[in-house]
């Protein structure tokens, strides 16, 4: 019995029932295509939410105020002092020989406010901030210049807007720049216009308006100590963690405190990154677990049917049994059926899961992977092999006269 | 293996088949058993075979010790009625079942000592079947059919297609190897079963009631092809319980109740005469004739 032969009879059992088989066969391609879409749904998540992350700038920590008591406890009476971030915080953190590894602070007082320019208006965020914020948060200028030392020294009621916040206010294709807008009850002149960050963000990284922080507390937020946070720029993302225990012993000292009951939060963007990326997948995982087990029934499916066609063609395995099939023979007639049903299913698997990887799935755009397409092809193939073997086997195995009676 | 090894000289030498069992010779790994010959070269030897099935607590027996021997050449009925044994005979004479007790040759090898794999090829080479409901392989052309025997032999497709299709010619079928099982007659689906039992050139054609399911005209074609095909030269067993198609053999064989009662010969092995021909039987017509059978 040569391949084509067997390949030929496999190919007229599939044929001779055709619902049953495309039936089977979409069991396996139900299977094979949520695989390849669920992982690339998957990947397409954790692309997006990494080049969120990556967006931040992974070089830079935030040391947020929690709010918890600092500098020691006043023993006097119910009387604490509040822990706050103050400008010689930011000046102690900036200064090289108590934090090498510290390339600049920025310290942040931030809220939302309502910017007008004529008729329109648009709701921002505001930023107060100092010269190196731009930098830290991956900030580019579109046009314009940024906000300077000698700007934040003199309370200059200077603002780099973001491209949304540009295109929102200067409605009529004038030049933003130079003009004169209205943050809150405040003129401001805008100086600058950011490049697009796109709207990827948590929050929408166009929105903003950044200003120097002396002049949003003017004007804006009114004067407190404390800024809200600081965002602490590395020198490279390699000795970020360095910088990190830097920055935490000096904040430590300052406090009369230890590391440990350190009232400030110092969120490290590489380990943000590395959370997210275990989240997301964890989050692969579970999807691609979920469409395994799809293709798992898909499989079931090709061993039912399987057992279904050895049962009704018992006879004609005892017609070829007779005239000298050999064992080999029937096993591979039933296994290659198996196989081919698998296959089939397979191959029009990953023709609908690149096809429908194409739309968006809830809001992600899913990215195929091409390992999910290998493996959920393999699998396939391995499913019709591991789910054939026993039917065909059962085939094979009887004895002639039994499968010749057999109606 | 032994086999393997017979099979594999048989091109080469024909005489390696005899090295087991020869003339009044021991089988080797069996217990001394001569093998009986009548001068001529026997094709099948059964000797004291018993088959017994266990039904629940009853033992059927459905052979008791039956001994034949049938040499090359012959044409011979077996009859009986049913549950003499005739069906579990037919079936371990073409190694489809195995005996119970005793011990069966065919063509000279001790089938008892073959493993599954090397009885498919017996069945293969040497064995031609024929059954009662023709088990042509459903959704099939005729050709298809007939070459599959030779298919699971791994003679290439070329020359299998010629065998096959002067197989068919043989049987007067041979414009109608496109049809499929369910488009022909019983008579043709049965000429075709026959076709496909001759393609292989086995040494015995076996033939289970093959008229069981034809009417009387059709019967006698098909019997007449029978006929035919032993004068060639092929040994051909049919098992029958009518007494007319029994007629048509050489030599009759009667069982009754597992047991061989009545053993005659009609016509010698070797002649020239069928006896067919000698009673002009109604509706005897050379099957190479371009008739079609009407019974389905």
């Amino acid at each position: 019995m040569n391949p084509r032969d067997t390949f030929r009879i496999a190919i007229s059992g599939i044929s001779s029932n055709k619902l049953r088989s495309a039936l089977t066969t979409l069991g396996v391609l139900i299977g094979v295509s949520a695989v390849i879409i669920l992982v690339a749904v998957g990947t397409g998540s954790s692309q997006a939410v990494e080049s969120r992350i990556n967006q931040l700038g992974t070089n830079t920590l935030t040391v947020f105020n929690t709010g918890r008591f600092g500098r020691g406890a006043s023993a006097s009476g119910t009387q604490t002092k509040v822990a706050s971030l103050t400008i010689a915080d930011v000046n102690a953190l900036d200064d090289p020989n108590n934090a090498p590894d510290v390339k600049s602070v920025s310290p942040v007082v931030s809220t939302s406010e309502t910017a007008t320019y004529g008729a329109s208006s648009y709701s921002t965020t505001v930023e107060g901030s100092t010269a190196s914020y731009l930098g830290a948060e991956d900030y580019t200028l579109q046009a314009g210049s940024a906000i300077t030392s000698q700007e934040v020294a003199a309370h200059a009621q200077v603002v780099d807007i973001g491209s949304d916040v540009a295109s929102n206010l200067f409605t009529t294709g004038e030049n933003p720049l130079g003009a004169t807008i209205m943050i809150g009850s405040t003129n401001f002149e805008v100086i600058g216009v950011l490049a697009s960050k796109g709207t990827s963000g948590l929050t929408n990284e166009d929105s903003v308006a950044i200003a120097p922080y002396t002049a949003v507390e003017d004007h804006l937020t009114g004067y407190s100590q404390s800024f809200s946070e600081l965002i602490v720029q590395g020198k490279s993302a390699s000795t970020l963690n360095l910088a990190e225990a830097e920055v935490e012993n000096v904040l430590a000292a300052r406090n009369d405190t230890t590391v440990a009951d350190l009232p400030f939060e110092v969120l490290n963007q590489a380990t943000l990154v590395s959370t997210a990326e275990s989240t997301s997948s964890t989050f692969t995982v579970l999807l691609g677990a979920v469409a395994a087990i799809s293709l798992l029934v898909g499989g079931i499916g090709v061993m039912n049917i399987m057992l279904v066609t050895v049962t009704e063609r018992t006879h004609e395995i005892g017609i070829r049994m007779a005239i000298g099939a050999p064992k080999s023979a029937i096993l591979s007639q039933f296994l290659l059926e198996a196989v081919l049903l698998s296959l089939m299913g397979g191959a029009a698997g990953v023709v609908v899961g690149v096809v429908g990887t194409r739309f968006q799935i809830a809001g992600v755009q899913p990215v195929i992977a091409p390992y999910s397409i290998v493996l959920a092809f393999g699998v396939s193939i391995a499913v019709g092999v591991f789910f054939g073997l026993y039917p065909a086997n059962r085939a094979a195995s009887l004895r002639p006269i039994d499968a010749l009676r057999y109606e | 293996m032994i086999t393997r090894q017979l099979f594999g000289r048989r091109d080469k030498s024909p005489e390696g088949l005899r090295a087991l069992p020869p003339r009044g010779a021991t089988a080797p790994a069996r217990p001394a058993h001569p093998v009986p010959d009548g001068g001529k070269r026997p094709v099948i030897v059964l000797r004291a075979v018993s088959k017994t099935y266990q039904t629940g607590d009853v033992e059927v027996h459905a052979l008791r010790r039956v001994s034949l021997t049938v040499e090359a050449g012959d044409f011979v009925a077996i009859m009986g009625a049913s549950g003499s044994g005739k069906s579990t005979m037919m079936n371990i004479i073409g190694c489809l079942d195995v005996p119970t007790r005793g011990y069966y040759w065919l063509d000279e090898v001790d089938v008892r000592q073959l493993e599954e794999s090397d009885l498919s090829r017996i069945r293969n080479r040497k064995i031609g079947f024929v059954f009662q409901n023709y088990n042509l392989v459903p959704r099939t052309t005729a050709l298809a059919n007939v070459e599959l025997a030779l298919a699971y032999r791994g003679v290439k497709p070329k020359e299998r297609h010629a065998r096959a299709m002067d197989a068919l010619g043989q049987v007067g079928l041979a414009e109608r190897y496109q049809h499929l099982p369910s488009e022909m007659s019983g008579g043709q689906q049965q000429r075709v079963a026959i076709a496909r039992a001759l393609v292989t050139t086995p040494s015995l054609i076996l033939a289970d009631e093959p008229t069981g399911n034809l009417d009387t005209a059709t019967s006698h074609e098909v019997m007449a092809l029978f006929s035919r095909l032993n004068a060639e030269g092929r040994t051909v067993v049919i098992i029958t319980h009518e007494q007319d198609i029994a007629s048509f053999a050489k030599r009759v064989v009667r069982l009754r109740d597992g047991q061989i009662y009545e053993d005659s010969r009609f016509v010698p092995v070797h002649t020239s005469e069928t006896r067919v021909e000698e009673r002009q039987a109604p509706g005897a017509v050379p099957a190479s004739g371009n008739l079609s059978g009407g019974a389905r």
